[in-house]
């Protein structure tokens, strides 16, 4: 049976529609409302705040807890410079994926681990010869994030740290209404201008209050994970268990991914002191990835006149879906999967996130995807486009 | 003499910059033409009082056709719409009606008022979803022709009359209630309670100077159910920003296909040489050579003003003055310090972040009319109002709103003449307050700034003929073959090269950019541009 995050009261409370749903051993919400909409355009046109308590968080501490991470992660971390956060992934000695996360280096040797899967065993099995600790702190603090373009307003009315010097993917310690120690840094799942905050589980309704207080003159919404996940669709973010599996989960090779076919080539630092994987996914660098993780814009005109043929206006699944669908290439072979997408109420496209193999993966090539229209099994021309789908100013601004 | 160009599109409303958009893509050099400093037309935001963005006349998208978004990228260019939650019609006795989107809740509010028309809903949304295909048809099309013997015509009127016919028989029948019968006497056909029925019908006398029991009222019933069958393409909602935003993000999308555009350009006339334009003369006296004109303003405006009457034959002359306008509506924007609690139900929450109807019941709609039928305004309007700031902070400062209310019947033709309406305004603005206070006690305290149109301000502001907020009425002898004028509905006119392409153009208004677009391709494909 899932537990209570230290915000249930409040959560609880506000959720007149009773949709919950099971994430890391915690209840979370999936929509407050029967529809999650109002919460996704306050993500989009004001500000959404969700629960994101569940996520696995790891410290590291001690003299040796830069080389230490060096060693486990593929981005060097060396460079990241007090409170400053970089997105990364692990992987396995094949250089197959574990998970993705985050790093934050709070102090020289102080840093903050964020994971989707519970990996602590990981990083403890790589501890032998590092002075350092590690600590699971999944269960002792409660975060909180709030995204949205009137996110910033929102601290700033209510935190005593400077938001506006606040750059993204950056942290900063703070005091949230005069009395509650928080972190804050400018990191979020939904591509959009947004901030988590982390308080020790006792403040966490204190921290809810003061942000809903401070919050309700722009617009801010308690939102749930359903509105997130669009969010994430429109951002290409990756999802682990959905898009790609853990390495260290996955019975069969297939089923495992490097970080050149989920788009994170970018954060493997291949030119540097050994790390997990390294000698493999050089290997892979070198050969090129079989597979490459895409964005697809579903083509709408052809998708209507699927629906039209028996008379009906297109359904789109309500949210994002995330049962895997086969694509195939124009002479109906077999190509790869689109494993989630959604309607973009936002940008009016119907997209999906997809596994294809590489020469098919090109940005304008044409793939076709497998719908449902009226029980019967169809194909949709799709086009690959770069990703992310939404990708405002004000995220980095 | 300045650059030539293939195109001047008079008017940087809606309409005008999609159809720029359209004729930029086709490759067209087109020149946009507003004679105000801002973009929009109708569809404008502007900051009247600071810090608070006024959707100054039209307040809600409804209608805009999806594939206009998409062609045109228009939500890459800025386009963002927020869906309306609910619709309530607050009472005076009792807890008002709330339609929300969810249909249970619906179904129990509606259930208080009768258990019958609580489950009858699903029935009549079926069955105006069936109709409203029909209506996708005539509003995604030119209109055939219907006295030409050309086979091409034949054909369109062939497709035209296929549609009609496939409809089963109750379809059939329900086709010519919804021709014929009046709002009322329509959703009387379905439903039992006035209480339900009133807010319903007022969509059927919007921008209209009929009542909602006024035969012919219950065609516009349709418009609402045509978001049912574009899917997920639904355009329905709040502009982000404004209603602007629409206009801005069809000005980005014409101009990076690579229209020009040009503000505080008020055009004089036209240039007109044997019965053919060849281009415009601007008030400050600049003349602007084009190949094509296309006029967004209303056929008035076009054919008396910047046409004239010496360059038309008397017979479509008079076509025209007979053409409908009667403006019967106004607008009162506010910025508010804070929202008023509705007395019935009180709280600021998801019950105020859709539309709102001052329309308790039939009866008081009719009154409505009663007093506008002989020149005066409504003292106790039908009031759609709006709190847009509710989902879209960035249109009034932190915790500070805007509260946009469409008031019906505000005649541009009062007793004492149109041009008497300055002095009016002032009356006509608190008969809106006070009708308003009476649901929601303390708003006036809650003002901070009040806007008040009426129709001759619509006229003098943005160029509305008699304030008429649709281009001519949406009455069924103005639309299909006899929109603008019999004979001239596909967006050609008597004078050669001058092309319509406003509301006054097929298929009419309601920020659907549909005449914009039609007129566009339409010209294109007839290479008539």
């Amino acid at each position: 049976m899932p537990i209570p995050t230290p915000f249930h009261p409040r959560t609880s409370e506000f959720c007149t529609s009773l949709q919950w749903k099971e994430w890391a051993g915690y209840y979370a919400i999936r929509s407050f409302d029967v529809h999650f909409d109002r919460e996704y355009y306050a993500f989009r046109h004001a500000a959404g705040m969700i629960d994101v308590t569940p996520l696995y968080k790891y410290d590291v501490r001690g003299p040796d807890a830069t080389a230490y991470l060096n060693r486990i992660v593929v981005r060097n971390i060396a460079k990241l410079k007090q409170n400053q956060v970089a997105y990364l992934c692990w992987c396995d000695d094949d250089g197959k994926v574990i998970d993705d996360g985050t790093v934050t280096r709070f102090e020289e040797d102080y840093y903050r681990v964020t994971s989707t899967d519970p990996d602590f065993h990981w990083f403890l099995r790589h501890m032998r010869g590092f002075d350092v600790t590690v600590e699971n702190i999944t269960d002792e603090v409660a975060a909180l994030s709030v995204q949205g373009p009137n996110s910033r307003d929102v601290l700033r009315d209510v935190c005593d740290a400077d938001m506006d010097k606040l750059k993204f993917f950056r942290t900063t310690k703070t005091r949230v209404d005069g009395g509650i120690d928080a972190r804050i840094s400018r990191t979020g799942y939904t591509g959009d201008l947004g901030y988590e905050i982390w308080v020790k589980n006792d403040d966490a309704l204190g921290l809810w209050d003061a942000l809903m207080a401070a919050g309700e003159p722009h617009g801010l919404v308690p939102a749930g994970l359903d509105a997130m996940d669009v969010t994430r669709i429109e951002a290409g973010f990756i999802l682990n268990g959905i898009d790609y599996f853990n390495a260290l989960h996955s019975l069969i090779e297939r089923r495992k991914a490097s970080p050149y076919e989920l788009s994170l080539g970018w954060a493997v630092h291949l030119k540097r002191d050994p790390f997990i994987g390294q000698e493999a996914l050089r290997h892979i660098k070198k050969d090129g990835p079989p597979r490459l993780f895409v964005g697809l814009d579903i083509d709408w005109p052809s998708f209507e006149r699927l629906f039209a043929k028996h008379g009906l206006p297109p359904e789109v699944h309500s949210g994002g879906w995330r049962t895997g669908v086969p694509i195939y290439d124009s002479g109906g072979n077999f190509i790869g999967q689109a494993t989630s997408g959604a309607w973009s109420p936002l940008l009016k496209k119907n997209l999906a996130l997809a596994t294809v193999q590489a020469e098919h993966g090109h940005i304008g090539n044409t793939v076709h995807l497998e719908v449902t229209v009226e029980y019967e099994r169809k194909t949709v021309p799709a086009t690959i486009v770069p990703k992310p789908f939404f990708d405002p100013e004000r995220m980095k601004a | 003499m300045a650059a030539k160009y293939d195109a001047i599109v008079i008017g940087g409303g809606h309409n005008g910059l999609v159809c720029a958009a359209y004729l930029a893509k086709a490759g067209r050099k087109t020149l946009v033409l507003e004679g105000r400093h801002v973009l929009g037309g109708a569809a404008v935001t502007e900051e009247v009082y600071p810090g608070f963005k006024y959707s100054v006349f039209s307040y809600v998208v409804s209608l805009f056709r999806p594939h206009i978004i998409r062609e045109l990228n228009l939500a890459q260019h800025g386009l963002q719409l927020i869906p309306l939650e609910c619709s309530f019609t607050p009472h005076l006795e009792g807890p008002g009606l709330v339609r929300w989107s969810e249909a249970a809740r619906t179904r129990r509010e509606i259930a208080r008022l009768s258990p019958r028309d609580a489950e009858i809903q699903p029935a009549f949304s079926l069955a105006m979803t069936k109709m409203a295909f029909l209506i996708k048809n005539i509003i995604d099309n030119p209109v055939p022709d219907p006295t030409s013997l050309d086979p091409r015509e034949l054909k369109r009127l062939a497709d035209f009359g296929n549609h009609f016919l496939k409809l089963d028989a109750d379809s059939f029948h329900l086709h010519s209630q919804l021709l014929t019968m009046s709002a009322v006497d329509f959703l009387s056909l379905w439903f039992e309670s006035e209480i339900l029925m009133a807010p319903m019908s007022v969509s059927g006398i919007i921008g209209t100077f009929l009542g909602v029991r006024s035969p012919g009222t219950a065609y516009v019933l349709l418009h609402h159910y045509m978001g049912e069958i574009d899917g997920a393409f639904r355009s329905w909602g709040f502009s982000r920003g404004g209603t602007g935003g629409l206009s801005l993000a069809c000005a980005r999308a014409a101009e990076s296909l690579g229209a020009q555009i040009r503000t505080e350009a008020p055009v004089s006339h036209l240039r007109v040489q044997n019965g053919r334009t060849t281009g415009v003369v601007l008030e400050n006296g600049d003349e602007i050579e084009a190949r094509t004109v296309f006029s967004s303003l209303d056929p008035n405006r076009t054919f008396l003003r910047l046409v004239g009457e010496q360059h038309l034959d008397e017979e479509f002359t008079n076509q025209i003055k007979r053409y409908k306008l009667r403006g019967s509506s106004g607008k009162v924007n506010l910025a508010l310090d804070r929202i008023p609690e509705f007395t019935c139900r009180p709280g600021i929450g998801p019950h105020l972040m859709g539309d709102l109807a001052i329309a308790p019941n039939i009866d008081y709609l009719e009154r409505a009319y009663d007093q506008a039928k002989y020149g005066d305004f409504s003292e106790r309007p039908y009031i759609n109002a709006v709190f847009p700031s509710l989902v879209d902070p960035s249109v009034a400062p932190p915790g500070k709103h805007v509260m946009s209310c469409f008031v019906q019947y505000a005649p541009y033709h009062i007793k004492e003449g149109p041009e008497f309406w300055p002095q009016r305004r002032e009356a006509f603005g608190e008969a809106v307050i006070d009708t308003l206070e009476q649901y929601a006690p303390g708003l006036r305290d809650c003002i901070l700034h009040k806007q008040v149109l009426t129709p001759w301000d619509m006229e003098q502001m943005v160029g509305l003929s008699e304030g008429n907020i649709f281009q001519g009425e949406l009455s069924l002898e103005q639309l299909l073959f006899q929109r603008p004028a019999p004979g001239w509905a596909r967006y050609r006119t008597p004078i050669r090269d001058l092309w319509m392409c406003g509301s006054g153009a097929h298929p009419g208004g309601g920020i659907m950019g549909s005449p914009g677009e039609l007129a566009a391709k339409y010209a294109l494909q007839t290479r008539g541009v």
